[in-house]
């Protein structure tokens, strides 16, 4: 796992799960349709990408297709980065 | 024709996919007064049958109850059937207002506006206050119509963990650049009947500068020793800023909602909430039967008294025959199955043994 992803993980574990639960989050959990982040909290997950990689994700690409793995995540994020 | 063979079909399929995963929702025809035991046609087309009716919102018993039917038809008798207008132009008559100003006094709070219903309060609540430079941080599990009201609202939305304090706090600190805060939650929560902390929440409101919103569908009329709701449960009365609440569950169980709370707020919602203004308010004769259902429950506690033990003997016998319930002190009993199939199977099972109940299905419940 690449350093973006390992922080986009790390997110993911801080921000959705509660305490005590050790499901695994790797690059490819399904994190929208396996449960572990809604469509309403999603937000939350989009704000903290943009400023943390300083980019802005326009809503019509944030969708829970883009949000469902730590690997699309990270595909989207690099499609808004700066090369 | 616009309706395509190819749309037909692909709604088709939908549903069959709904019924195929067990999220297919029927309803149920009942051929009696809404009451603890109805007789229910289900299937469709089959003779109605009697049988105790352990799934409804009734929970005080006063959806059928006759002074409030009574009090309903003289509402009817002396007031009319419909408004035929909005509020604003010709559709508010004196007793809108009475029970307006009745609802107030009953929850504690300075100023309250009646909505058609509780969905349509949350639905317009939010945009009527909060623009850009605010946030609402709302609990993950607060009911479907918050979540709807919150996305037509333009303001930063956030969301903490299901009663996690400290996940909250982290969030009021995050948001402190915000113009205002308002932090969001049901006060006993729909699905898995706990209450919210709101002693906690307030006092963390308080420490950050936000306001507090809850949505007491679920235990205005009985929650509290008075029954005020989950405010008076936890010793907050007074201190939270806006409380939504229905006339659809316990009090009467007709239909109709409210926003209740800090005077500027509740004016904001006249001037500007888009459920309010231009859709009828409730008609006058559930307004009547809704002023009998405050006049009986403040009149005493016996009723809500009577529920909480029910409550107590309920969940007692539930945990000794060893099933898996959510722990708590609301009468909303949430009997985990963790499969979604499975609890429509239980229902079909206990309907055929004489129970109505309903599995809960997403979106409803998980």
């Amino acid at each position: 796992m690449n350093e973006l992803k390992q922080v986009i993980r790390d997110y993911i574990v801080k921000e959705y799960l509660e305490e005590g639960d050790d499901r695994q989050i790797t690059e490819d959990t399904r994190l929208i349709t396996g449960g572990i982040v809604d469509s309403f909290s999603m937000v939350s997950l989009k704000r903290f990408l943009e400023r943390k990689c300083n980019i802005q994700i326009p809503d019509a690409e944030a969708t829970p297709q883009a949000f469902d793995s730590v690997t699309s995540i990270a595909q989207l994020v690099k499609k808004f980065t700066n090369p | 024709m616009a309706y395509s063979g190819r749309a037909r079909e692909s709604y088709q399929n939908e549903l069959a996919n709904l019924r195929g995963q067990g999220l297919f929702k029927k309803e149920r025809y009942i051929h009696a007064p809404q009451g603890a035991e109805t007789e229910v046609e289900f299937p469709a087309g089959n003779p109605p049958r009697k049988v105790i009716n352990i799934c409804a919102n009734n929970y005080l018993g006063l959806s059928s109850h006759p002074e409030v039917v009574a009090a309903a038809h003289a509402g009817l008798d002396h007031r009319g059937y419909g408004m035929s207008s909005v509020r604003f132009i010709c559709g508010t008559q004196d007793i809108h207002r009475e029970l307006e100003n009745k609802l107030t006094g009953f929850l504690g709070t300075e100023d309250m506006l009646l909505f058609p219903s509780c969905m349509d309060a949350n639905a317009g609540v939010f945009e009527a206050l909060f623009s850009e430079p605010d946030v609402m941080i709302a609990d993950r599990l607060v009911h479907a119509s918050i979540v709807d009201g919150i996305r037509l609202c333009k303001a930063t939305q956030d969301t903490f963990k299901h009663s996690d304090m400290g996940h909250l706090e982290e969030k009021l600190v995050e948001h402190q650049d915000k113009r205002f805060r308002m932090v969001i939650t049901d006060g006993a929560f729909s699905m898995d009947g706990d209450i919210a902390k709101l002693d906690a929440i307030v006092a963390l409101a308080e420490k950050h500068d936000a306001m507090v919103f809850v949505d007491d569908s679920h235990a205005s009329g009985f929650i509290g020793k008075t029954g005020r709701g989950t405010h008076e449960h936890c010793g907050v009365v007074g201190r939270i800023d806006i409380i939504t609440t229905t006339l659809g569950k316990a009090l009467g169980g007709a239909s109709g909602g409210c926003v209740s709370g800090r005077r500027e707020l509740v004016e904001m919602c006249r001037q500007r909430a888009r459920p309010y203004l231009f859709s009828n308010t409730v008609a006058p004769v559930i307004v009547s039967g809704a002023l009998k259902v405050l006049e009986l429950i403040s009149a005493t506690t016996e009723r809500r008294d009577t529920l909480e033990k029910n409550t107590l003997y309920w969940r007692k016998l539930l945990t000794d025959a060893g099933f898996d319930i959510k722990p708590g002190e609301s009468p909303i009993v949430a009997v985990m199955l963790y499969n979604a199939k499975l609890a429509q199977d239980v229902a079909r099972d206990l309907f055929a043994e004489g129970d109505l109940r309903c599995g809960v299905l997403l979106p409803g419940g998980s």
